[in-house]
């Protein structure tokens, strides 16, 4: 086995820039070294609070974008959604801040080999890492059409970035505010059953996801699902971040979202699941009568 | 307990070419070093390599193993709390058959001092772990981590009775080679954690290894649920430092020479030293390794600088240095240990 992560690093970065979307903020750091390393669908994680903080857990954040030349030697974007203590105090960091990141963490997207049709599913702000994605995809040569969603206008995420690079983008909300009323998923049907799709990529919230999955394997199309699991250390150590996942040997394991994911193809999470332990799980205990 | 050392009066920071004795001797398992990684915070090891050289430090306290591979609890499995974070993993591994296969056999080729802590659900299950791991080797000692329910009483925890505790230990002692060194790690959730920590060097632990999580509870008052599905959790960080430092100040003063890890809380160097000064002979680094990926090798270089500040040009000077103007006496009746305490103190009176 080849050691996990091998291509992380952690880094002392600074703050360059923290611009409103929305509900979002995107944090632009400096990141030496790091922009080189990343690859779509890799993450983040931040420690928090400065030094003697008692928020002693680093959140972990999708790449956006990165830019290894210029004049920072290396810059990396990521989006925070502001839900509680961290990302508040994230968002309120100002110009030459201090940040310690260490990245890239998890496992990528997995890129075709060929110029194949690809459609892109983000909810919230997990259209982020879909722009970095829907560009080396492009490079590929490969059709890109994005569907991106949220239950409002305010927490849609990306609109001007994936138009640019996607073949076509189509936008949802639930209360019909942006777009076209209703969910990513909708659209995403829509498309299945309109145009021939050989991969698609998603990430959001989990209902998302395992409705992406469900959707895109009923129709035998391959799908990649990035999740977002609770996460101590993000780096492999401490066992939190697990969700059942089945094996190429047909055996479910509870697998580490943070080095095993946060990709994880659609059809192997068991998505009805997580948050459980499901029988047949290997070393799931047999209660003792 | 070591003697006075004479500590000059060094300012602290300063930097410092003369030589440092680094090495410790915690019972028979002498390390390079006296910093490790705390059991469940540092795998096996192969994820931090990324981040700091792991052979660089003492050694390496692998995720508790078990006979079988097990999935652990249900997620939820942590919640943070101030300066620290509560978990309820539940010992998810791959059973010690893979452990040995695969993790055992990286450290031992990439060259890390490694103690593997064992787990089980009853004595005899830690016996069968331990003797998996004499036939296969490889390793320089075991910490058995007794926190573990005994699924033949009910459930009830080994480290929180004295005679449970020491069953588990006499088991694996006679399923372990002579000269691999056995400690126990005890829990802080017991009303004498120096009952435990005798009955366990009574039953042939070379050491103990103080503190493993305190047992705590997160409701989300969102969910207005327990945060954890396990609803509870094992408390650990910062937040459980000074709980760490007085346990094994107490089993320092009644057990003088019994070897100590010491852990709980350790973000420092200068977290470090306290437990050095309250009688630990090495020091694991947990739930801080979650906040900085290389704090081992930090809190090391800290360790040394904080020692050198003080004048002290050899580790072993300052274990249990906070001891020596102490009359135990007065604190564990039981204690016989008085050698050490200054003969007069007298500097609560000016002349
Ligand atoms: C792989 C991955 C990628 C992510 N990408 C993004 C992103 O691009 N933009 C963004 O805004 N958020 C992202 N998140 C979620 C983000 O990490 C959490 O919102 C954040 O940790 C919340 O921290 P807090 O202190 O504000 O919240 P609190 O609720 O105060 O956090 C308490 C604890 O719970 C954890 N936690 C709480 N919510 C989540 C959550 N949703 N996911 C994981 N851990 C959580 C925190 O890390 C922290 O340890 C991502 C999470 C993961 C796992
Ligand atoms: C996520 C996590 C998993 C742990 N797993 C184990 C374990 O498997 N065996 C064990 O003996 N202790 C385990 N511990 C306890 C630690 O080894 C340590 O005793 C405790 O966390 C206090 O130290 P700290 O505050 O530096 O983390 C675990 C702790 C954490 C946070
Ligand atoms: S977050 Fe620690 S193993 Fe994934």
């Amino acid at each position: 086995m080849a050691p996990m992560n091998s291509g992380a690093i952690q880094v002392k970065g600074e703050v360059l820039d923290v611009q409103r979307a929305g509900k979002y903020f995107v944090m632009s750091v400096t990141a030496p070294g790091l922009a080189e390393l990343t690859q779509p669908g890799q993450f983040v994680t931040v420690s928090m609070g400065g030094e003697e903080s008692s928020m002693i857990l680093r959140r972990s954040f999708a790449i956006q974008r990165v830019q290894s030349r210029g004049m920072y030697g290396g810059t990396l974007e990521f989006v925070v959604s502001p839900v509680g203590k961290g990302t508040h105090w994230l968002t309120k960091l100002r110009r030459h801040d201090p940040l310690d990141l260490v990245g890239p963490l998890g496992k990528p997207f997995s890129l075709p080999t060929k110029a194949v049709s690809c459609v892109l599913v983000g909810g919230g702000y997990g259209s982020a890492p879909l722009i970095m994605l829907a560009e080396s995809l492009r490079d590929r040569g490969c059709r890109v059409d994005t569907i991106i969603g949220a239950s409002t206008e305010m927490k849609l995420y990306g609109e001007l970035e994936l138009k640019r690079v996607s073949t076509s983008l189509t936008l949802t909300t639930e209360d019909g505010t942006a777009g076209i009323q209703g969910r990513t998923t909708d659209a995403l049907v829509t498309i299945l059953d309109s145009a021939q799709v050989d991969v698609v990529y998603a990430c959001g919230p989990m209902p998302m996801l395992a409705s992406v999955a469900e959707e895109s394997t009923a129709r035998k199309v391959f799908s990649q699902c990035s999740v977002e699991e609770s996460m101590a250390c993000g780096i492999g150590v401490c066992m939190t971040c697990v969700l059942p996942v089945i094996g190429d040997d047909g055996v479910t394991r509870m697998l580490r979202s943070c080095v095993d994911g946060p990709v994880f193809r659609g059809d192997r999470v068991r998505w009805s699941d997580v948050g459980t332990i499901p029988d047949g799980a290997l070393g799931k205990e047999v209660a003792r009568s | 307990m070591t003697g006075a050392v004479i500590v000059t009066g060094k300012s602290a920071g300063v930097a410092d070419d003369s030589s440092f004795d680094f090495t410790t001797n915690v019972g028979s398992l002498e390390l390079n070093t006296p910093i490790l990684t705390a059991s469940g915070c540092a795998a096996a090891g192969r994820e931090l390599d990324n981040y700091f050289d792991i052979t660089a430090i003492g050694g390496i306290v692998t995720k508790s193993i078990m006979l079988a591979p097990r999935s652990g609890r249900a997620t939820p499995r942590m919640a943070e709390t101030p300066s620290g974070m509560l978990n309820s993993i539940g010992l998810q591994g791959p059973g010690v058959e893979s452990f040995i296969e695969n993790d055992l056999a990286w450290l031992q080729q990439r060259g890390a001092r490694t103690i593997v802590s064992i787990a089980g659900g009853s004595a005899d299950e830690f016996g069968k772990v331990a003797a998996k791991l004499r036939v296969a080797g490889g390793f320089d000692a075991i910490e058995v981590n007794i926190s573990c329910p005994n699924v033949e009483d009910r459930g009830q925890v080994f480290a929180c009775n004295a005679e449970a505790a020491a069953q588990v230990i006499q088991t694996v002692r006679r399923n372990s080679d002579n000269r691999i060194p056995i400690f126990a790690k005890l829990s802080p959730d017991v009303t004498d954690i120096v009952e435990i920590a005798a009955s366990v060097a009574q039953a042939g632990a070379n050491g103990v290894s103080v503190i493993n999580t305190l047992l705590g509870m997160v409701i989300d008052t969102n969910s207005m649920r327990p945060a954890l599905a396990g609803v509870t959790g094992g408390l650990s960080g910062p937040a459980i430092r000074p709980v760490a430092v007085r346990c094994i100040w107490q089993i320092r003063s009644a057990l003088p020479d019994l070897p100590i890890i010491g852990m709980g809380g350790v973000r420092s160097g200068h977290d470090a030293l306290e437990m050095v000064l309250a009688g630990a002979n090495a020091v694991s680094v947990g739930t801080s390794i979650f906040n900085d990926p290389s704090a081992p090798m930090r809190i090391q270089n800290e360790l040394e600088q904080e020692l050198r500040s003080r004048g002290f040009s050899k580790f072993s000077q300052a274990v249990s240095y906070a001891h020596r103007d102490v009359d135990h006496t007065f604190q564990i009746a039981a204690s016989t240990d008085v050698a050490n305490h200054a003969d007069e103190d007298w500097d609560f009176i000016s002349e």
